[in-house]
This record gives C-alpha cells, structure tokens and sequence, in this order.
C-alpha cells in the first residue's frame, strides 16, 4: 500500500487527481496497480518490456529509489511515492 | 548537431493551435534577465500560474539549475530533486505547473529534436533564442501526443 504523487504533466491520465492510492508491497507491486487502474498511464511510465521508463524516476519520500533497492524497494501503507518525469531538452 | 537542428522537423508547420500563453512584462523581465545571464549556456526554469479554456496566464517562475554534464550550450537537464521541489510550490502556492522555459543560445526559437525527444505532456514549453547574450525571439509550443510533433501556441507578450 503506497500513495503514488502523480506529476502535473501526466495528471490528465488519472482524471485530474494529483495523489492515487495503490495496493502493493514494492514500488514495482505499487506502479504496476497505478497502471492497471489507470491504463491510459502505462505507456507514459513502463516500456515494452513492463520495465520502469528510463526517462522516469521514482522517489520514495525523499529519496530516489535508485539510491535503495530500485523497483523492489518495500513501500508501507504509510509511504509516499512520487513519480518524477526526467526533464531534458536542448 | 546543428544540422539535425535544422533538417529533422520538430513541429507542425504553418499550424498554431488556439492556445494562448499570456507573459506579463515582470515575467517577461525576470526570464530575459535569467536567460541572458546564462548566455552561452541554455537555462532553464519551471512557470506557474493560472489555466481556463485556451488561457494561460503566467505568475510566477521558478529558476532551477542546467544540471547537464558536459556541454551546456546545446543541452538541459533538471535535477529530479528540482522537479520535486517544483511540483511541491506549485501547492504552496496554489497555482498551476505550466510549463517550462529554456534558451536556445545562437540557436532560432524552435524545438531540437532534443527537446522533442525528451518532451512531455500538458507543459508548455516555453524557448528564448539568445544571441550575445541578447534575446532575440520567443515562442511557446506544447507537444502534441498523438502525431508527436511540437504545436505552436500564441504568446501574448
């Protein structure tokens, strides 16, 4: 169980609402039942592969979940999740 | 690279949407002082303010950091800690995360391939084109997800 923050640029895919609660026990458990609960969501966030984007990123409170134990870092009931957009240009 | 630049077509041509982006002269200022001050390096900040109907009405911007390794002149990268930071005043102060504004130094005001490549929904993406250290244009464009082409908007300034 997580609550997922859902960056303003993808918000138009959740219906406008900015924090979705998820069931699941790793972030991985967590994105996947975002994905499921709001399809249109899986292309912005997983690749062919159901992997995490590379252009996406996660953090888990404060901290980037690639500082912990990337996809299988636990989540609690308690756990605030953001999903961040990697934003770049030239 | 500055081929590609100009070859490869980053938008919709002879299409502007009936989108408007309004910039009031003190954004206006803050912006071009920020992005001139880059200069010969792109800079980079997020835009907030208010949104009805085709509107767009900028508040208040938020300068981050071009935290691309190597060469700035043609790249930008925002740290994820920003991105973060940024989505958290847009609640403080209850307004909307619009977009985003870069420079594009000696470069037209137009998308990269770049800027394609890594664009996002919903932002509107705000360019500069700055030469010695002096702004010489800009545009606004948002992406349009299902042709993924950039489309210009109207920016009233």
């Amino acid at each position: 169980m997580a609550k997922i923050i859902i960056p303003t640029p993808l918000r138009k895919f959740t219906g406008n609402q900015a924090a979705i609660s998820t069931n699941g026990n790793t972030i991985r458990e967590a994105i996947v039942d975002l994905t499921n609960q709001h399809p249109d969501l899986k292309n912005h966030l997983l690749d062919a592969t159901g992997q995490i984007r590379s252009f996406v990123r996660i953090f888990l409170g404060d901290e980037d979940i690639l500082s912990l134990q990337k996809e299988e870092t636990m989540v609690a009931e308690s756990s605030i999740v953001s999903i961040v957009p990697a934003i770049a240009g030239g | 690279m500055i081929a590609a630049k100009e070859i490869v077509l980053t938008y919709k041509e002879n299409h502007k949407k009936d989108r408007y982006i309004i910039v009031p002269i003190i954004i206006r200022r803050q912006i071009e002082r920020l992005l001139e001050g880059n200069y010969p390096n792109e800079g980079v900040g997020f835009f907030y303010g208010d949104e009805k109907d085709n509107y767009r009405i900028i508040k208040r911007i938020l300068p981050v950091k071009n935290v691309k390794e190597g060469d700035q002149r043609k790249r930008f990268e925002i740290d994820p800690r920003d991105y973060l930071q940024a989505e958290k005043f847009a609640e403080e102060w209850s307004l909307s995360l619009l977009g985003i504004y870069h420079s594009h130094p000696n470069h037209p005001a137009i998308p990269s391939v770049h800027d394609l490549k890594r664009a996002v929904p919903y932002f509107s993406y705000i360019i500069l084109s700055i030469e010695n250290s002096i702004t010489q244009d800009w545009t606004s464009w948002r992406l349009d997800e299902k042709v993924k082409l950039f489309e210009q908007e109207n920016l009233v300034i």
